[in-house]
């Protein structure tokens, strides 16, 4: 009988191991997770207007029915990808993901300053393999570099009141996200 | 004999403690880093690289994508400012100011973060079309039936969740305090 503490002992160490083993293999065995859920409404590398959340149908939970959504997947297999975006009037973020939905950057109208937001989306090897002068010409573009091959850009723009949507909905449909195949 | 009893013990010890460890933690939403102001409470570095592994799961098991630190904060409340849950069929007043940002928005969801259908299809308010008394200070109000002023249907739901979001907001994951705030204020009114 003296033995069953220390049996107890053995199930809350092994216990730990396991609670920490599927906390932290649970992004990747998720199948519910916001790439997942995009991969069925949206083509890779293109450009998709989401539907506004309602109380029947949301795209994902807790989103932001002030905003008007669109959404490039992507994937950087073939060449870096170039994204332009036009700003709405009130307010417009460009939020980058990686294929697990971690937000590695963003940035929003005003920290992009001019009356686009432009951008080189590209994975650390390309942006390692881009010729020099061009990185130079290149200044005014930002570069951003994705840690993962494949992830989501999402564009949001604020209709401050709900008759705006339709305008925010507009500034948006000019997105483009398209890949620059790589100069061999 | 014993061995291999005491062995299968542990086994499924374990296994219980460990898969019950992890579906509370993530059913629960546990993370590291939170910053809470009242009744709000945000995790400002789950929209950047530095998320901590609870936050990834949990994000990774709903679905949802957080806001990047580039873009805003975004502040939860699942109660009033002394703990009453907010349960949809009292009548919330939420009043005060908001931090510096250059647009918010405030929502509010169902426990697993879908609108709420309500006759006059609001599901919250922005920074521009709130109504404010003078000085700045606004109430709005938030429960089953309608009110003058800024009112928020909760349709009636048993447990709501109010969503504030601070958009280009100085408040920042370098500085966290919270003297930060002022957040507003939740306080329950009555219950039908």
């Amino acid at each position: 009988m003296i033995r069953l503490p220390l049996w107890i002992l053995g199930a809350l160490l092994l216990g730990g191991i396991v609670h920490l083993s599927t906390v932290l293999a649970m992004p990747r065995a998720a199948t519910q997770d916001a790439y997942s859920r995009l991969a069925q409404l949206t083509p890779v590398n293109a450009v998709v207007p989401l539907a506004a959340p309602s109380a029947q149908n949301t795209t994902m939970p807790f989103m932001d029915p002030a905003f008007a959504v669109v959404v490039c997947r992507y994937d950087l297999s073939s060449g870096a990808l170039k994204l332009s975006a036009p700003l709405s009037q009130a307010y417009t973020s460009v939020t980058f993901y990686t294929r697990n939905s971690v937000a590695y950057y963003a940035i929003n109208d005003r920290a992009a300053g001019r009356r686009a937001i432009e951008l080189d989306l590209m994975t650390p090897e390309q942006h390692a393999q881009m010729p020099e002068e061009e990185d130079v010409t290149a200044a005014d573009r930002l570069i951003i570099e994705s840690p993962t091959r494949r992830g989501l850009i999402v564009l949001r723009a604020l209709a401050p009141e709900p008759n705006l949507m339709v305008m925010a909905r507009r500034a948006l449909a000019g997105t483009q996200c398209r890949i620059e195949p790589v100069p061999q | 004999m014993r061995l291999f009893f005491g062995s299968c013990f542990t086994l499924i010890l374990a296994a219980a403690i460990g898969l019950g460890a992890t579906w509370v933690t993530l059913t629960r939403g546990v993370a590291f880093g939170a910053l809470t102001i009242g009744a709000w409470t945000a995790w400002p570095k789950s929209g950047s690289v530095d998320i901590d592994p609870y936050a990834r799961a949990t994000i990774a098991r709903t679905g949802e994508l957080p806001i990047g630190t580039g873009d805003g904060v975004a502040f939860y409340a699942r109660s009033d400012d002394v703990g009453n849950a907010l349960d949809g069929r009292c009548t919330f007043v939420i009043s005060g100011m908001t931090p510096a940002a250059r647009y918010w928005t405030l929502t509010l969801y169902d426990g697993k973060g879908r609108l709420v259908a309500n006759t006059i299809d609001r599901h919250g308010f922005t920074s521009a079309e709130i109504v404010r008394e003078a000085g700045g200070r606004f109430a709005i109000n938030v429960g089953p039936r309608a009110r003058p002023g800024n009112w928020l249907p909760s349709g009636g739901i048993e447990q709501f969740v109010l969503v504030w979001r601070l958009y280009d907001t100085p408040i920042g994951v370098a500085s966290l305090t919270t003297k930060e705030g002022p957040m507003p204020a939740v306080s329950r009114k009555s219950c039908s």
